[in-house]
């Protein structure tokens, strides 16, 4: 995720001239150009980093290509982190963390200009961790039996993420999440940079459906790249993860304990 | 290439891209599917030719953009909207109204797209047949007293194009009622008519992903200004003029 890092940056340089000028004046006046030089105040700015996909920018082939994630990764979310980091001095919410940050800029459904910087930012750094190299196939252990619970069996989870990506009008993302309310796994169909924690739900995994995350590598070919993604790319392992979290918030009953 | 055959339906106002069917043949014509025995004709949209080459249009747009989103997203749009509008009228015919309704998003993406890409294949032209050379008579005197000067509504089409966020159109559009050109967006594939009945379009940029990408990847902005040099602003003059006659 997205860290806030401190950069300091002193905004008084004593000039050379001024340096062979100071020797030259008397004690009092040396010790006044001293204190006025340091007088301006050094200005410490915390601000958001790209973080980096859990893997490198060629592991993902055949399935996503390097040059895919050198622009997507390397131009498109940068361009986005460089954006929000231009917003945030003259914002009123600089120093929250990404997630607040989403959250009240979300403004219930009238999003503030560093709404849809601070969404995409997280949006990426949560698609990149939801793709490994050697991915897909199928999950394991309590997210299986969720989604087994939820949807009836793996493979109607499949092929209803598949057709809601298909039928996802425009740009935007589609993703499976866990709904605090209703206490079970959904998917969902954002348009733009929408995020589904705005409505307190805890995404599990996300699918970035913007032309430019597959344009390069199928062109027209839609179908494909959501096909690939669900058999090579998805990473089961993060959704684990995530859902073991996600379980510290949302109650989801009794585990089912294989009797000995 | 030739234009195919122009063809209108009452309810529908775009003249170009249309061709009746009569749905009681069994002509082999598969796009109609089977099952339809309705006496009543319904009018299927088609693919417009494109008048001039894939290629005609570089360096501003690739060869490879160009057949990709004529033949592939253009089609496909054809396609779906005609898959809609059958079930449109089975839904209509049974009293469905649910799937009436239902179906309207469908309609709106796919016919929308239509007419939109339908539009934007008219307003592009190859610089040696007259693309890119400045709009003259009455819509360039209008384009003065609305926006200052040319330059100055190419900087704010552009500017508007780059800041949509997702996917979408910027248009220059005349507004009937006050006889003003506006610039207008639109999201998605909504048509211009969604921001205002009285609106006409005169020119469409297309600033979907598909329409760049490949060529000048995340840079809308260098795809934005290049774009200006295939212009047909003959068609968008010819448009402005009947509309104001």
């Amino acid at each position: 995720m997205a860290m806030a890092l401190p950069l300091a940056y002193a905004s008084s340089v004593v000039h050379p001239f001024e340096a062979g000028r100071l020797s030259f004046s008397t004690k009092a006046t040396k010790h006044k150009k001293q204190i006025y030089q340091f007088r301006k105040v050094t200005k410490v700015l915390a601000y958001y980093g790209l973080t980096n996909p859990p893997y490198k920018l060629d592991a993902l082939e055949p399935y996503m290509s390097r040059r895919t994630l050198e622009l997507h990764w390397g131009n498109i979310h940068r361009g986005y982190v460089d954006s929000l980091n231009k917003q945030l001095p003259n914002s009123p919410f600089y120093g929250c963390t990404m997630e607040e940050l989403i959250k009240t800029t979300f403004n219930n459904g009238n999003p503030l200009p560093e709404y849809n910087n601070a969404a995409e930012v997280w949006n990426h750094d949560f698609f990149w961790e939801s793709m490994q190299p050697n991915g897909g196939r199928l999950p394991w252990g309590g997210v299986l039996d969720q989604i087994e619970k939820d949807f009836g069996s793996f493979s109607n989870f499949r092929d209803e993420f598949v057709h809601s990506a298909m039928k996802l009008f425009g740009s935007g993302w589609v993703w499976l999440v866990l709904k605090t309310n209703e206490r079970r796994l959904s998917i969902v169909r954002t348009s733009n940079a929408l995020c589904p924690l705005v409505w307190g739900d805890i995404p599990i995994i996300s699918l970035d459906m913007w032309e430019h995350a597959y344009y390069l590598d199928y062109k027209d070919d839609v179908s494909k790249y959501v096909n690939n993604f669900m058999d090579h790319l998805i990473s089961w392992h993060s959704a684990t993860a995530r859902m073991v979290r996600a379980e510290a918030f949302v109650n989801l009953g009794e585990p089912k304990i294989p009797v000995a | 290439m030739a234009l195919r055959t122009l063809f209108t339906k009452k309810s529908l106002t775009l003249a170009s891209a249309f061709r009746p069917i009569a749905v009681a043949s069994t002509a082999g014509d598969q796009r109609l599917g089977s099952g339809l025995s309705q006496a009543r004709g319904l009018t299927v949209a088609a693919l417009p030719d494109l008048p001039y080459d894939y290629g005609a249009l570089e360096p501003a747009i690739s060869g490879e953009i160009m057949r990709l989103h004529h033949q592939k997203h253009h089609q496909a749009y054809v396609t779906n909207y005609n898959n809609a509008l059958e079930q449109l009228e089975a839904a209509i015919a049974m009293g469905d109204a649910t799937a009436v309704v239902r179906l309207q998003s469908a309609i709106k993406f796919n016919g929308g797209g239509h007419i939109n890409h339908s539009i934007f294949w008219k307003n592009l032209k190859p610089v040696n047949e007259g693309g890119g050379e400045p709009p003259h008579s009455s819509l360039g005197w209008a384009i003065d007293t609305d926006f200052g000067s040319l330059e100055a509504l190419v900087q704010k089409m552009n500017a508007e194009g780059a800041a949509l966020q997702g996917s979408g159109w910027v248009w220059l559009a005349l507004d009937k009622g006050f006889k003003k050109l506006t610039v207008e967006t639109t999201a998605n594939q909504d048509p211009l008519v969604t921001k205002g009945a009285n609106l006409v379009p005169l020119l469409g940029i297309d600033v979907w992903e598909h329409a760049y990408y490949l060529q000048y990847k995340n840079v809308r902005p260098d795809y934005l200004k290049n774009i200006w040099k295939v212009i047909d602003w003959k068609y968008a003059s010819e448009v402005y003029e009947k509309e104001t006659a």
